[in-house]
Order: structure tokens, then C-alpha cells, then sequence
């Protein structure tokens, strides 16, 4: 019998720490283990007791990528919880918060993360040596996200203006009027990365994924829905404690999600992209038809263009709403404290991320639960790499490990914001 | 005074025990020295390219840094980063993932790189959720402020 294993103890370019062994056993993946030692996230327990107004502030020290994506799904399970609606205005200045945060993150990921692997590189530092003004290009996109997340949300990093009910203070008009220039060029450079990223060597692979995420009438999607799959899942996020549950494996401090009825599931931008194409604006639209990507895709390498499809909706989505946008009359609607339960689904970045509250009389927080999109996807992760990798098998270790390594980014796994369990003894030992 | 328009940037997660060592530093900066013309001072969670964005266009700036690299906790390093990388054992010990050392040699690539940059790694104790700063960590975190202090020529309070 002939055994090899590959391992990577540090992964590199994802966030968070991580690891991953795969055991190949006479040309069979035995198993493919994504490891996770960041130690558990203790913010659920550390949010027992306190006010209902804090979730946002706290959630948001979760991620330093997607701390708008906590502060949404916060929000707006706390206004579940307490029966607040808020308006049409607040409405969009949130999604336009959300747009700045997904420029960020994904302007990240293709950039800085993502595009070395597909041309070779060991990182970007590599990239940027040899193409500087393409790693620039990528930088200048991500300078633009953050610049909406600083006008609306406050700050670049840790946003402090967002409060359940919308927000502490409404930026200007003239303040937002300001940022068109750079969304405009933001845009522009959007649409080039998705032609330069379908240009890359994909792997020829495919999976039956069932897609889960939100799914809006008529907007894609973003911090409002029902949930909705693949498979025919349709259900409002109230729901999804009867349809989801999550294991802990014993590999990871973090849980793995899967559907009760049927197991493993793919959330984040293919999934959003599979499942509403036709909600993208036809700007977005046209570029994806122009590189040749269908309206649904099976391929997770190829996520890298739908990232960058995704870029393009959100400067796009950011110009309508700043474009439509009038200062409020009000920057939030009043929350008041009651007992009850709230949940609510955004889409992060990465993908669906669920929060559930229960809160007593005086709106301090009983129990607080949050599944991240990365704990979501990694059992899937995982089956990519055992399902992916025999036809691999007669790389030399370092390309199959570098091949895994790409698998695993094709997620653009948080690893720090994965660890989602309370009560578990960590042996270091 | 410094004569070089100088940005001080504590790196870190306030959240993981001693990984905030580098935030602190630049907290009791701002407590203890003058606002100096010319010097800015900055806490950020360390992703690198915001890290690049924020190095770009000062003439010098210094990172503080928390590390792990198996010395003895509280102890801290100066490195001159101008012309050389950081040593190779503290580039993946940070918990920002993309971070510092690789924001370095990010802006060294692009041609942003100030033409003095320096980091200043306390080395940490424990790095657990919800933790406060280890008393060695702290009493380094005194250390390095009036170092950097003195580097600077910064007036107390």
C-alpha cells in the first residue's frame, strides 16, 4: 500500500489560521481535512447579558473583512426581535454600506488572495513585482469600498455609526456626491478585472451543489429575503433553525452546517449568482455574457470571475443608490426593547451569514447564535478536495499542495470568523 | 520635534489578549506625548493593504507589532525594515493573516515604501479570545512607547 500525504501547516493568503491534510491512500483521497486552530470565537457568550443596542458595535470586532455584514445581520435580527421597521431611506443607505463592504472584500480576494494562483505566483507581493500597476488596479477598487464604508459607516474599519434602527448619523448628500468619481473608475476597473480573471486557466471540474442564499423578488442578493436553494429550500430565516443544523467534526473547533433533509450545502457568490442572474443589473449582465460565463455556474475556480461580476454590481448598485439617494428625516427609527426572538440572513461577502437573538423584557441579549458563511462551506470545501483531487494525483506534491491551496481560496475562507464553537476544551498539548 | 513627517501605526486585535500590545502602545502615545507637528498617530487591525494604503506618502513610519516567535514574553525588537524584510520567523506568527511583514514588501514592490520604516514586535504571552493584556506585555508595552518617545524626540505631555 502506498500512502502520501499532503500537508500545509500554514495556509497561506486566506484569513485566519489554518491548515489542511489530505491522505492519499493507493491513488484514493482517504480523507481531506481542513483544520482549523484559531481558538473559538467567544463572542457569542460575551454578548449574554448584555444590551440589545450593542450587538451591532460587538459583532462587528468579529471580522476585520466583513464587519458589515455583522452589524447587518445584527440589526436586522434585533429589529425582528423587536418588532422595528425601519424605512425605505435607511433601507438603502444600508445596502449602500453593504456595497462598500463587498468592494472591499472581494477587491481583496482577486487581487491580493486569488489571482497569484492562477498565474503563478506565490502571492501578490510576487504580482505586484512583476506587475505593479495590476496589483495598483486592485488596490485603487478596494480605496473605493473603503471610502463608502468610511461615509457611511463612520470609519474604514469597524464601522461605529451603524444602531439598530438605522443609523447614529446620516451622511450628506454632498458627502456621497463626492465619492462618484472614484465609483465610476471603481466600475470601469470592475468590468476589466472580470475580462482579465476569465482570461486565467480554469480547471476543468464541476459539482452538483445544492447553492444556498437569499432570494428577493426583485433585487439580488444582499440584507433582505427568504432563504431560498437550489433544491427548492424557500424559507424565511425564522425557519432556519428547523432546516439547518450544524455538527462538529473533530477535526475543527469551528461547525459544520448542512440542510437536515439533505446535507452539505455552497453559499456565497456562485450561489448568489446561480440563483439570480437575472436580478444582476445589465451592465453586470453584458460582461458576463461577453466572457462566456453561462448564468449558472458549477465550476468553484471560476468563482474568481464571479467575484469579480459581483464587483461590478456593487459600484454599480452604490452609483443608483447615491444617485436616488436624500438625506432621511430621520436617521433611525426608535428601538425599543421587548422580549422576544429575532433572526435574520445578510449575505457577507463570502456568503449567507444567519444570526438568531433571544432577548428578555429589558432587551438585554439571553442567547445570541451567529453561523458565518465559512462554517457553512466547509464541509463542501472539504468534499471538493476529495472529489477534485484524484485526477490530480500525478502532480509532484508541491503542485497538488499549491492545487489544494487553490481549492480552499476558492471559497475565500475567514477562518477567524469560522470558529463558532463555545463549549469546547482545546487540547494544545 | 521630528523633522520627518513620521506615522506611528499599532497593529493588532484589542480582542485577542496581547495581540493588542501594538494598540496599546499608540494609546499611551497619545496619552503621553504632545500632538507633534508632523507625526500622526494610527491603530489599524493590520490587513495589508490597508496597511500599504496607510504607509503610503510619510517619510518614515514605525509599526508596532505583536509577535510569537518562541522568546521570552515582554521581550521586543526594533527592525529596520527600510531596505530588508522582516526575519523570516516573525512573518507568519501574526493572527491578521495577511499582515504586516507582507504589507511591507507589498508597498516595497510598488515603489511606496517610506524610505525609513522600522517595527517594533513585543513579543506576546497568550493570544486567547476576550483576554487582557499579560502583565509582561503591558510593562513592555511602557518600554517601547518611551522608546519610540526618545527615537522621536517627543515632548511628554
Amino acid at each position: 500500500m502506498t500512502t502520501r500525504t499532503i500537508k500545509v501547516s500554514q495556509l497561506a493568503r486566506v484569513e485566519g489560521e489554518g491548515a489542511l491534510k489530505v491522505t492519499i491512500r493507493d491513488g484514493e483521497v482517504k480523507n481531506a481535512e481542513l483544520n482549523i486552530f484559531e481558538p473559538p470565537r467567544f463572542f457569542e457568550a460575551f454578548m449574554q447579558g448584555r444590551a440589545f443596542t450593542e450587538a451591532p458595535d460587538i459583532t462587528a470586532r468579529i471580522c476585520g473583512i466583513c464587519p458589515v455584514a455583522y452589524q447587518m445581520s445584527a440589526v436586522h435580527a434585533m429589529e425582528a426581535a423587536i418588532g422595528a421597521v425601519i424605512t425605505p431611506e435607511i433601507r438603502a443607505l444600508r445596502r449602500l454600506l453593504y456595497c462598500g463592504e463587498w468592494i472591499e472584500s472581494h477587491g481583496l480576494h482577486v487581487y491580493m488572495l486569488h489571482a497569484p494562483d492562477f498565474l503563478g505566483y506565490q502571492s501578490a507581493i510576487d504580482l505586484a513585482k512583476d506587475a505593479p500597476d495590476t496589483v495598483k488596479r486592485g488596490l485603487a477598487m478596494k480605496k473605493a469600498g473603503n471610502d463608502i464604508v468610511a461615509a457611511v459607516g463612520g470609519r474604514e474599519i469597524h464601522p461605529v455609526n451603524v444602531k439598530v434602527g438605522g443609523f447614529y448619523k446620516a451622511p450628506s448628500k454632498k458627502s456621497l456626491r463626492a465619492l462618484v468619481d472614484k465609483l465610476e473608475e471603481g466600475r470601469d476597473i470592475a468590468l476589466d478585472t472580470v475580462r482579465w480573471v476569465a482570461g486565467f486557466d480554469f480547471p476543468d471540474v464541476e459539482r452538483d451543489y445544492e447553492f444556498v442564499c437569499l432570494g428577493h423578488p426583485a433585487e439580488y442578493p444582499f440584507n433582505e429575503g427568504r432563504i431560498v436553494s437550489s433544491k427548492g429550500l424557500d424559507i424565511e430565516a425564522s425557519a432556519y433553525p428547523d432546516h439547518f443544523e450544524e455538527v462538529h467534526m473533530p477535526q475543527s473547533t469551528a461547525l459544520h452546517s448542512r440542510i437536515k433533509e439533505r446535507g452539505f450545502y455552497f453559499c456565497g457568490p456562485m450561489a448568489r449568482y446561480s440563483l439570480h442572474f437575472e436580478k444582476l443589473p445589465a451592465i453586470a449582465q453584458d460582461v458576463a455574457r461577453e466572457v462566456g460565463l453561462g448564468t449558472t455556474c458549477r465550476n468553484p475556480y471560476k468563482s474568481i470571475i464571479i467575484r469579480s461580476v459581483e464587483l461590478v454590481f456593487a459600484f454599480d448598485e452604490a452609483l443608483r443608490i447615491i444617485r436616488n439617494y436624500e438625506e432621511p428625516d430621520a436617521p433611525a427609527v426608535p428601538a425599543e426593547p421587548r422580549a422576544g426572538v429575532g433572526h435574520a440572513a445578510t449575505e457577507a461577502p463570502r456568503g449567507m451569514l444567519y444570526h438568531r437573538y433571544q432577548l428578555s423584557a429589558d432587551g438585554s441579549i439571553e442567547r445570541a447564535v451567529i453561523i458565518p458563511p465559512t462554517s457553512q462551506n466547509q464541509a463542501t470545501i472539504e468534499e471538493d478536495l476529495t472529489a477534485f483531487i484524484p485526477q490530480w494525483l500525478n502532480m509532484n506534491d508541491d503542485d497538488l499542495r499549491w492545487r489544494c491551496e487553490q481549492t480552499v481560496r476558492n471559497y475565500d475562507p475567514c477562518i477567524s470568523c469560522a470558529t463558532h464553537f463555545l463549549k469546547l476544551d482545546i487540547d494544545r498539548g | 520635534m521630528a523633522e520627518l513627517r513620521t506615522l506611528i501605526i499599532g497593529v493588532g486585535n484589542a480582542d485577542r489578549g496581547d495581540d493588542g500590545a501594538g494598540l496599546a502602545v499608540v494609546t499611551l502615545l497619545r496619552e503621553r506625548s504632545d500632538h507633534a507637528d508632523g507625526v500622526r498617530l494610527i491603530q489599524h487591525w493590520g490587513e495589508a493593504s490597508g496597511l500599504v494604503e496607510a504607509m503610503a506618502g510619510w517619510d518614515r513610519v514605525l509599526i508596532i507589532d505583536a509577535a510569537a516567535s518562541c522568546k521570552a514574553p515582554g521581550d521586543h525588537h526594533v527592525f529596520d525594515v527600510s531596505t530588508t524584510p522582516l526575519p523570516s520567523d516573525l512573518t507568519e506568527t501574526s493572527s491578521h493573516g495577511f499582515g504586516v511583514a507582507q504589507a511591507i514588501e507589498l508597498a516595497r514592490a510598488l515603489g511606496s515604501l517610506p524610505r525609513d520604516c522600522r517595527v517594533y514586535a513585543i513579543e506576546g504571552e497568550s493570544f486567547e479570545a476576550g483576554a487582557a493584556l499579560s502583565d509582561r506585555v503591558q510593562a513592555a508595552v511602557g518600554t517601547v512607547a518611551e522608546a519610540i518617545m526618545q527615537s522621536l524626540e517627543l515632548a511628554p505631555a
